[in-house]
């Protein structure tokens, strides 16, 4: 579809799907983020999903129902999603913005992302 | 009297080039006078009960040098002097507590010196005087002007630099342990503060990689519904960063208000004292506390 450079990597590690968003993206483009994203949960069998979101230094409405629905999506896929390294600012903006970001899991970077996505998979196999 | 003085008006050319004589001649008669004038307006600053913080040691240099001062600005029409000599001035009298009135009450006191003293010397002239008054009193409101606004900067600036001063200190983040931050809430929570608190917190959150975060009001007197809503935005937005936080000291009256006033804090994790908040942090991290048996007296 659209031509140059990528504005999301998406990495596999072990079963982890890992979405760096480099830089701010627009509707059509977190659309498209979104649909390769689902795609590659079936290809990869990935049972987690880490969306980093360090890059971007705003996070608008859209972007952030976008990234509710990828948690709903892919759990119903099989995958548990965490959404990791919100700043400080976006943080407040969106909460200030009345963004609802509902019962989506956080967590502070990668490190903890992963540390995030075993202890639910512990949880599960209880 | 007028017909009289009048008469004595020379002819129109004359009377520009003795325009732009004036304000030299005014100079050169207040720099003669010096020391009565000075001494005039020291007394009457005395009378007037103003300054009473100085020694009367100070009292006779400050005026010495305002009084330079002052016949240096009518004389070149440059405040920039002035303004300096006046914030310098304030910032040693500020501190020993001399008020805005009692500045301005100098300044305008000396003005009124003056200006009597050239009263006195053109009073056979009221043609002349109207022209020496032209000329004196737009300078003299400058400089009043002045020295007021120099003095009331150097205030701002010192009420300033101590509200920074306060502000830095009154919400410190603290790491206890690997991971959990305490942030004690001390005094009067406004908008200001609460704003900053959020931004000191999510920081710190970053900087110190924190899991949970208790935040102690036991400090706090009062809570509005706007530092309410602001404190659960807190919450949120440390949830977004992977941080769980916990409230710990809400004391009976906020408690009742936040209930009454209908802030949702359902999602929000209190806890009663800052023992039991720290209790819980330490639960949540996995840290188990022991007491180990102390021999005394040994």
């Amino acid at each position: 579809m659209t031509s140059g450079p990528a504005l999301v990597s998406i990495l596999r590690q072990g079963d982890v799907l890992v979405a760096s968003v480099h830089t701010a993206l627009d509707d059509s483009q977190m659309l498209r983020f979104q649909h390769d994203l689902v795609r590659q949960i079936g290809e990869h069998r990935a049972r987690g999903v880490i969306i980093d979101v360090a890059a971007l230094d705003v996070i608008d409405s859209f972007a952030s129902r976008t990234l509710q629905s990828i948690a709903d999506i892919s759990r119903l896929r099989g995958a548990a999603t965490v959404i990791v390294g919100i700043q400080p600012d976006v943080a407040f903006a969106m909460v200030r913005l009345g963004m609802g970001i509902g019962e989506l899991p956080t967590a502070l970077d990668l490190e903890e992302g992963m540390v995030h996505l075993a202890r639910v998979r512990d949880r599960a196999r209880r | 009297m007028d017909t009289h003085s009048f008469g004595e008006v020379p002819p129109e050319d004359q009377e520009a080039s003795s325009d732009d004589q004036l304000l030299p001649q005014l100079v050169a008669h207040l720099r003669e006078h010096r020391g009565t004038l000075r001494d005039d307006w020291a007394s009457r600053i005395h009378d007037s009960h103003l300054l009473e913080a100085m020694t009367p040691q100070e009292m006779v240099t400050e005026t010495t040098s305002v009084y330079d001062n002052y016949v240096g600005v009518l004389e070149t029409g440059s405040v920039e002097a002035l303004q300096h000599y006046a914030r310098d001035l304030s910032e040693r009298i500020i501190p020993r507590g001399v008020e805005t009135h009692e500045v301005v009450g100098i300044v305008l006191l000396l003005r009124d010196v003056l200006a009597r003293s050239l009263f006195e010397k053109y009073q056979s002239d009221f043609g002349l005087l109207n022209r020496v008054l032209n000329a004196y009193e737009p300078a003299a409101n400058r400089i009043a002007n002045t020295v007021a606004v120099s003095f009331v900067d150097e205030r701002e600036r010192v009420i300033r630099q101590q509200q920074d001063a306060i502000r830095e200190l009154s919400t410190p983040v603290l790491p206890v342990r690997e991971r959990l931050l305490i942030l004690p809430i001390i005094g009067v929570l406004d908008g200001e503060r609460a704003k900053q608190l959020t931004e000191q917190l999510l920081r710190g959150i970053r900087t110190h990689r924190a899991k949970v975060v208790v935040i102690d009001i036991t400090g706090a007197p009062d809570v509005d519904e706007t530092v309410a809503n602001h404190l659960v935005q807190t919450v949120d937005a440390s949830r977004l960063m992977g941080a769980s936080v916990i409230i710990t000291g809400l004391s009976p009256t906020i408690a009742q208000t936040l209930v009454t006033i209908g802030v949702d804090l359902s999602k929000m994790n209190t806890i009663g004292d800052l023992q039991g908040g720290l209790e819980e942090a330490e639960r949540l991290l996995g840290y188990t506390v022991t007491r180990k048996e102390v021999m005394d007296g040994s």
